[in-house]
């Protein structure tokens, strides 16, 4: 096979480069092409569609093509946000897979200039009584901990679905938050021209190379074994200095810019800060600090060695930028220069060994149009797990137990949640992580969310659904959106069905966040989740940040009181298609009806301003399995039982069944006061007490106790802890 | 009084502490691990996270750190020091404390709420998080310790988290001017973000300013 085939480079994209440069490449600007015209890197399918995506919104302070975007909190402060996929890692290494999802997403965001404050993630697994799911899991969560707690940043929240096609393509997604004042953000482009190019923080190895090319942008399959020296090696530590290091700087006001070292290391960070600048650089490997003494040019421009950021730095500054590292303990070296040749050049000391112009090497890229084509009909299996004679309380049990809707404690209880003393909800006690921001005087929630089987079901509707979940979520605590960011996890966009499901789920989010006014500040496309069986659920994920303006007026998701009311708002009209009670009984199919988003903006609305007011008690969105899970959560989490009558959807056409279990967008669980309730426009259907909960819905009527359903919902801890052997086969 | 908080490489509730040291209405201020003077402050709080790395073994490195020799002196002349999770290791590495800090039973980190009982009999509600905090100490140090009134605070039943031996959440010096514990009080001074029975611990300290 030939080198650039074996690079992930098509033969008409080698033809490219050989025109652009006038010349066949050598080996080392070889390397280089084939990682930033890789899909990882280039987007090459996927740029044309994110054209699509709303980016302008009054409080957005950075857009897409930053390391992250921000949105402005008031006071003269950003919060930075961003997510990032770490897969095809995740999959092969779970642990070192997800810690260096973590640290590269902490690294997008104070490269900008902001201080991490949260983490969140995103995971898909295969179904839980798959030992390499409980693996993949187990190494994953053990990952993000690992990083996130030695870094000192909190692990909010996040959300975790167990599905059959993440089998062999798990999906870890992680995202950070970061704040920082408005003014002293940086952009990543390089300026001045003879102004200094210096490398911070680790050494470069050989550990990662070709990640961005031969893991991220390629399905998996056999073999894999042999890419694990493709995955890189996680340090906290290292990170936590070159943070520390890169604030001082910044605050200081020693760089011109800076960016971190992600995917194609010294090759993409080099690149894009020409790039975004206009300019040229040289980089003298020979400066560069390496972990092994021999190591070849190409070796070194394309390491993706962790806590690694380069940094621009006027002349003068050079000297105090070093010391600052020093004092931090970190590792500096000037390794290049800033040129107006408009030429990445690479040089060996005085040898020139590469020398690209920089257009063609980071904008060069021939973007493809998909070639979508909708599948006849459902292409997944669907494996069913529950009688089809089970009554209606054996069917909330199960529900309650199913991993994707079963409470995460055994998860977030490994992780960090509270340091930085920002942390006003922890995990699992409200719909979205809530931080205050003293310095602003008011707070930040964050939510993160996908259902990729509806996703699956219907993209554009599936799409949509994520988004709106994500605002349901910051209206139940009181927060306005200000801006989303996604991570686009997809099958391979070279096939027509995942181009469809790419193409319509990116329409879906357009129009979502177009209709509800919230900005796409950033976003992340992660193609080829493929496993032997065909592709991965569609999977958009997408987070919202929203503002509130007091921290101590946001409600908690479980009731609050005995005797409290409980009322239904928002116009929920629940349906099983795509529920985990389809999924369940092996009854998925395509399609999924269209969710009424302005309605939903507007029950919404109503939601943020009644938390803000007081007015509710508590407040909590209908999502996985439908209102009897949503009415049980709310009591689990409160020790208390209740009472409802689902009549009300009874009277929109509802079947008892989809009364119970149906899901949709648009339905929330309020309770409080019942005269305040109904003043808000919710329909009063129950009453918090007791230790029972008992739902009343015609001839599917049920009652089950409290203890057992708190004892259904806590029942991941054991089953995840039934560990965590690596299957025979990795 | 003046607390001093001490800020190692890859400290992480060093801002955490500082805050909650002006909430209890003191003064704070950070120390940086390479400065041997501690320059006038009361009493030195040693925080949490991970000091270098927790290469090698927990708090381990941070011992031999400049600012550490100045806190040992201070302790020495019965000035207070705080603790707090890897300030409780570093201390025990020190020998500025009895007694070792070993990974959990259950070989996992845990971030929890859970309930204290100091040596007056009061319940706290305090965090902990942490990987590396099971007390352990020999059987006879063990009852020379409770003897000597030195378990500080103790896990109430069903909060021991880490399978530390006899629930001690923390131990103080004989004089009683150095205490170290693993859950987290300066992250329980403020009612937004869990509980206020941290300043207690704190304010337990002031008195040997």
């Amino acid at each position: 096979m030939s080198a650039h085939r074996e690079l992930g480079l098509t033969d008409s994209e080698y033809a490219l480069i050989v025109e652009k440069l006038g010349r066949e490449p050598n080996a080392v600007e070889l390397a280089m092409f084939s990682l930033l015209w890789s899909e990882h890197c280039a987007y090459k399918h996927s740029r044309k569609l994110l054209r699509r995506l709303p980016t302008e919104g009054p409080r957005v302070v950075m857009g897409p093509g930053e390391n992250a975007g921000a949105v402005d909190v008031g006071s003269g402060y950003a919060v930075a946000f961003k997510v990032e996929s770490h897969n095809h890692p995740s999959a092969v290494e779970p642990f070192q897979g997800a810690a260096t999802g973590v640290g590269g997403i902490l690294r997008d965001v104070f490269a900008i200039g902001a201080r991490p404050i949260a983490v969140l993630d995103s995971l898909r697994f295969g179904e839980l009584d798959s030992v390499r799911s409980r693996h993949l899991l187990d190494g994953a969560v053990r990952g993000i901990g690992h990083y996130g707690n030695s870094i000192g940043v909190p692990t909010v929240g996040g959300e975790v679905y167990f599905e059959e096609p993440y089998e062999h393509n798990c999906l870890v997604n992680a995202m950070c938050v970061g704040l920082g004042k408005t003014e002293d953000m940086v952009r990543a482009a390089a300026a001045g021209v003879g102004n200094a190019v210096v490398l911070m923080g680790a050494t470069t190895g050989r550990d990662g190379i070709g990640g961005a090319s031969v893991l991220a942008s390629a399905e998996l399959g056999e073999g894999d074994d042999a890419k694990r020296p493709t995955v890189q090696v996680g340090d906290p530590f290292e990170e936590s200095k070159v943070l520390e290091c890169c604030l001082e700087l910044l605050a200081k006001g020693l760089l011109v810019s800076l960016q971190d070292l992600g995917a194609a290391g010294l090759t993409s960070s080099a690149g894009e800060m020409a790039s975004a600048g206009g300019v040229g650089i040289d980089i003298d490997v020979a400066a560069v600090p390496l972990r092994e003494a021999d190591m070849e040019p190409f070796e070194i421009m394309v390491s993706e060695s962790q806590e690694r950021m380069l940094a621009v730095v006027e002349p003068s500054k050079v000297d105090e930028v070093r010391a600052i590292c020093d004092k931090w303990q970190t590792g500096s070296a000037q390794i290049g220069v800033v040129t107006d040749s408009g030429h990445i050049r690479i040089l060996k000391g005085g040898e020139v060994v590469g020398d690209m112009p920089v257009e063609a090497l980071v904008d060069g890229c021939p973007l493809y149009d998909l070639a979508p084509a909708a599948p006849a009909a459902w292409i997944y299996g669907n494996r069913a797990t529950l009688p089809a004679d089970a009554d209606s309380a054996a069917t909330l049990l199960a529900l309650l137990a199913a991993p994707s809707i079963a409470s995460k404690k055994w998860i977030f209880q490994q992780y960090d949640s509270i340091v930085g003393s920002r942390t006003v909800r922890r995990p699992e006690t409200a719909d979205a992580a809530v931080l205050q921001l003293p310095e602003s005087g008011n707070a930040i929630a964050v939510s993160i969310d996908g259902n990729g089987r509806k996703v699956a079901c219907e993209p554009f509707n599936g799409t949509v659904e994520a988004v709106l979940e994500c605002a349901q979520n910051l209206a139940c605590v009181g927060a306005e959106p200000l801006g989303l960011t996604n991570c686009l996890n997809f099958g391979n966009p070279e096939k027509p069905v995942p181009a469809w499901q790419l193409d319509r789920a990116v329409s879906g989010l357009a129009a979502a966040c177009e209709e509800l006014g919230v900005p796409v500040v950033g976003g992340n496309v992660s193609l080829y989740n493929e496993g032997p069986d065909g592709p991965i659920y569609p999977t958009p994920v997408v987070a919202m940040v929203g503002e509130l303006p007091d921290p101590a007026r946001t409600a908690a998701s479980s009731f609050a009181k005995e005797g409290d009311a409980i009322g239904l708002l928002g116009p929920f009209a629940p349906t099983l298609h795509g529920s985990e009670l389809a999924k369940q009984r092996g009854e998925l199919e395509a399609g999924l009806p269209e969710p009424k988003v302005a309605a939903i903006a507007e029950a919404c609305a109503t939601v943020r301003e009644a938390v803000r007011a007081g007015r509710v008690a508590s407040a909590h969105d209908v999502s996985d399995g439908g209102l009897a899970c949503a009415l049980a959560e709310c009591a689990i989490g409160a020790g208390l039982g209740c009472r409802a009558d689902l009549q009300e959807l009874r009277e929109r056409g509802c079947t008892p069944e989809e009364a119970l279990f149906g899901e949709g967008a648009g339905g929330f669980v309020l309770s409080g006061d019942p005269a305040e309730l109904e003043s808000l426009g919710a329909r009063v259907i129950g009453e918090v007490g007791g230790t029972t909960i008992e739902l009343a819905a015609g001839d599917r009527s049920l009652v089950i106790g409290l203890i057992d359903a708190t004892e259904a919902w806590r029942s991941l801890d054991a089953r995840a802890e039934s560990v965590a052997e690596p299957p025979a086969d990795a | 009084m003046i607390w001093g908080v001490l800020q190692f490489p890859g400290s992480c509730d060093e801002r955490d502490a500082l805050h909650a040291c002006e909430v209890v209405g003191g003064e704070a201020r950070l120390i940086w691990h390479e400065d041997r003077d501690l320059s006038g402050v009361d009493g030195v709080v040693v925080p949490g996270g991970f000091s270098y790395g927790d290469y090698l073994r927990a708090g381990a490195i941070a011992r031999f750190s400049p600012a550490m020799e100045a806190v040992a002196e201070l302790a020495a002349a019965g000035g207070p020091v705080l603790g707090i999770c890897n300030g409780f290791q570093v201390l025990c590495e020190a020998g500025l404390l009895p007694g070792a800090l070993l990974r959990n039973q259950e070989l996992r980190f845990v971030c929890k709420q859970a309930d204290l009982v100091d040596d007056q009999g009061a319940t706290l509600s305090i965090p902990l998080k942490h990987g590396e905090g099971r007390y352990y100490a020999p059987e006879a140090m063990l009852d020379e310790l409770e003897a000597n009134g030195q378990v500080a605070y103790r896990y109430a039943d069903g909060h021991n988290a880490n399978g530390s031996v006899r629930d001690i959440a923390g131990v103080r010096n004989e004089r009683g001017n150095v205490v170290g514990l693993m859950p987290h009080p300066e992250h329980a001074v403020d009612p937004l973000t869990g509980s206020t029975d941290g300043r207690k611990v704190f304010e337990a300290l002031e008195r040997f300013a």
